[in-house]
């Protein structure tokens, strides 16, 4: 294999046949082996390991996300049909049964399968539609296909409904890419996280077919809506969108538990249901030193002080009584903290910077959550805020760093 | 036509336009471009303003005192404007309502003062009035190309006739909400520029600073 590389490589390089794809044979080279060149500049200087290994952990530290989606896109589409007594229609039904697996909740096997056919259309598109944009940008840019793009695309098809139209993804992720990375020159140059421009792309173009309360559970052969509205005593609205109307109440009313949420038993998008997912993946990601722990804690802290002042106000908003230990485990907001606030790139870069950036965006997405009767979740674009404000809270703290020490030295 | 009058005229359509190049009149390009009709409406109101004040001012440019010369072009834009407006109100009712108080800030549009200030200060009625025109057109190219896109893919329809059916009428066209907001604008003239900029690329800035490679390209080819 490393034989093969070597002798194409000479094709590949400046005067050979196939210059002009050198991006590709760099993205097969460097995918299977280690880069003899290592990245100079942030966000590792001290390490021997190339951007793209970094890259890699993030999708290591995103498996139990990725499996507890599955598992729970089944189980949530399997609760309803067994409520309506049917079968339903259409070819993720037909392999099921072909294989004999039956729509039992209880089944885990089932269930996860179910889940996975809903994932995997969403992934693929994602991946071939953001993958010819990068190629095809690579190859005119003439810089090469970074694995960052692995990661904006895993976390990209996480942030989705199951249900999601696939030309709607492809249409999202074309616009992440383009126009929240390439258009500023690739990887390492955006100011937005492309995972999140994917998303409020369509969250702004499409609202109908990404918030709301029927788009939340998959199920085959149905657009949800149809379905769900002639549901009697079902709603498949998540917890979070329960709570935006009437506050806790509302949220234990419909029984669900605080460990179901912290688990993740709920409707939601892929792969943000699980709290405890994210921070198993959290806990990888700080023990590599690949996601700052400063951001998290200061995302955390953000949103438990913020959640704590509300609590002390009196008002007829049944948000503001929402206690801190439920808005961490309702909606995205423990996905966005530890996946998406913590992208390297688009995040602030000095220490005391990211707790700056962390807190500011645990303090909007409270902000959001509570005072915004139009969003019910507000972790996107909280992160989107703070990916903005990020080069300014970076240079007020270098430029007080200089005044400190010119001090010293006075 | 003579080559240099002809330059003045088309020169804004491209090569120097005031929105893309200049990046000016952003605001009324936001603000009125949901539909065609009424970005149509504003084209056409603002390119008569322009050519006519344009023009007006030349007329007198020897006769305006240099240290209020500001405040005699606003008055002239205004009073055109408030024509425009009135007229506006009297035949087309219902667009005047819809374009509400950017009819009004037309004598705030960059162009106009700025045509005003850079050439009909120095230059005969006649060519003033051309490049008033010519500005105005090339305000109109941009307007009404992210009009038609604004249109077409956020109500599927042109002019208020329906082009692509769509879906919650029974149709196969799922509308884009994001075009009907206002940063669709952004978006769709920031391609405008970067589609204009890599065919003319004389049009490209320099660059403030450069990037250091985070690759070395030695290490890298060894």
């Amino acid at each position: 294999m490393r034989r093969l590389l070597d002798n194409m490589k000479p094709h590949f390089n400046q005067g050979g046949r196939f210059e002009k794809y050198h991006a590709l044979y760099e993205m097969v080279d460097t995918f299977l082996y280690t880069p003899s060149d290592s990245t100079r500049s942030a966000p590792h200087v001290r390490d021997a390991i190339d951007l793209k290994r970094l890259m890699s952990y993030v999708v290591v530290a995103l498996i139990p996300c990725i499996i507890w989606s599955w598992y729970n896109t089944g189980y949530q589409a399997n609760l309803v049909l067994q409520e309506l007594g049917q079968v339903n229609h259409g070819w993720r039904s037909n392999l099921l049964q072909a294989f004999n697996l039956g729509f039992d909740p209880g089944d885990i096997l089932a269930c996860t399968l179910h889940g996975l056919l809903f994932f995997l259309p969403i992934y693929l598109t994602t991946l071939v539609v953001g993958g010819c944009w990068e190629v095809l940008f690579a190859i005119i840019r003439k810089h090469e296909v970074n694995e960052g793009f692995l990661v904006t695309s895993m976390l990209f098809a996480l942030t989705l409904p199951p249900n999601m139209p696939l030309w709607m993804v492809a249409l999202g992720i074309s616009f992440g890419v383009v126009i929240g990375k390439e258009i500023f020159g690739g990887t390492g140059k955006n100011f937005l996280n492309p995972a999140l421009v994917g998303r409020a792309f369509l969250f702004f173009a499409y609202p109908a077919e990404i918030s709301g309360d029927l788009v939340w559970v998959a199920i085959d052969g149905y657009t949800s809506s149809t379905l769900l509205m002639g549901l009697d005593g079902y709603s498949g609205a998540t917890p979070l969108g329960l709570s935006a109307l009437g506050g806790l109440e509302a949220v234990t009313a419909a029984d669900y538990s605080w460990w179901q949420a912290f688990i993740g038993l709920m409707p939601g998008s892929l792969g943000e249901t699980s709290t405890l997912a994210c921070l198993l993946g959290a806990a990888f990601l700080i023990y590599t030193k690949v996601a700052s722990w400063r951001i998290i804690f200061g995302v955390f802290l953000g949103m438990a002080i913020t959640s704590a002042l509300f609590n002390l106000l009196e008002s007829d908003n049944p948000m503001m009584a929402m206690p801190w230990h439920w808005h961490l485990v309702l909606g995205g907001f423990a996905f966005g903290m530890v996946f998406m606030a913590t992208d390297p790139v688009s995040a602030a870069m000095t220490n005391a910077g990211r707790w700056v950036f962390g807190i500011l965006i645990g303090f909007m997405t409270v902000l959001i959550r509570v005072m915004n009767p139009a969003f019910p979740e507000g972790i996107m674009l909280a992160i989107l805020f703070a990916n903005i404000f990020a080069p300014l809270i970076d240079y007020v703290v270098i430029q007080l760093n200089i005044r400190r020490r010119m001090r010293r030295y006075d | 036509m003579t080559p240099s009058t002809r330059k003045i005229l088309f020169a804004p359509l491209v090569d120097n336009n005031p929105i893309i190049l200049q990046v000016l009149g952003i605001c009324s390009a936001l603000a009125v471009t949901t539909k065609l009709s009424t970005a149509l409406t504003m084209c056409i109101a603002l390119t008569l303003v322009v050519a006519c004040s344009s023009t007006l001012i030349s007329l007198i440019r020897h006769y305006i005192p240099t240290n209020i010369r500001i405040i005699v072009q606003m008055t002239i834009i205004a009073s055109l404007v408030i024509v425009v407006d009135q007229f506006l109100r009297a035949f087309a009712y219902e667009i005047s309502r819809e374009l509400s108080v950017f009819v009004g800030l037309i004598i705030t549009n960059c162009i106009v003062m700025g045509r005003a200030e850079a050439f009909a200060m120095k230059n005969p009625p006649w060519p003033s009035f051309l490049d008033g025109l010519g500005n105005g057109l090339g305000f109109s190219v941009i307007l009404l190309m992210v009009g038609t896109m604004r249109e077409l893919f956020g109500s599927g329809s042109l002019f208020g006739f329906s082009i692509l059916p769509l879906a919650r009428d029974g149709g196969w066209y799922e509308a884009n909400g994001l075009m009907l907001l206002p940063p669709s604008a952004f978006f769709l003239i920031g391609m405008i520029i970067w589609g204009v900029r890599s065919w003319k690329t004389g049009q490209v800035e320099q660059p403030e600073f450069r990037i250091q490679p985070a690759h070395n390209p030695t290490e890298a080819t060894r």
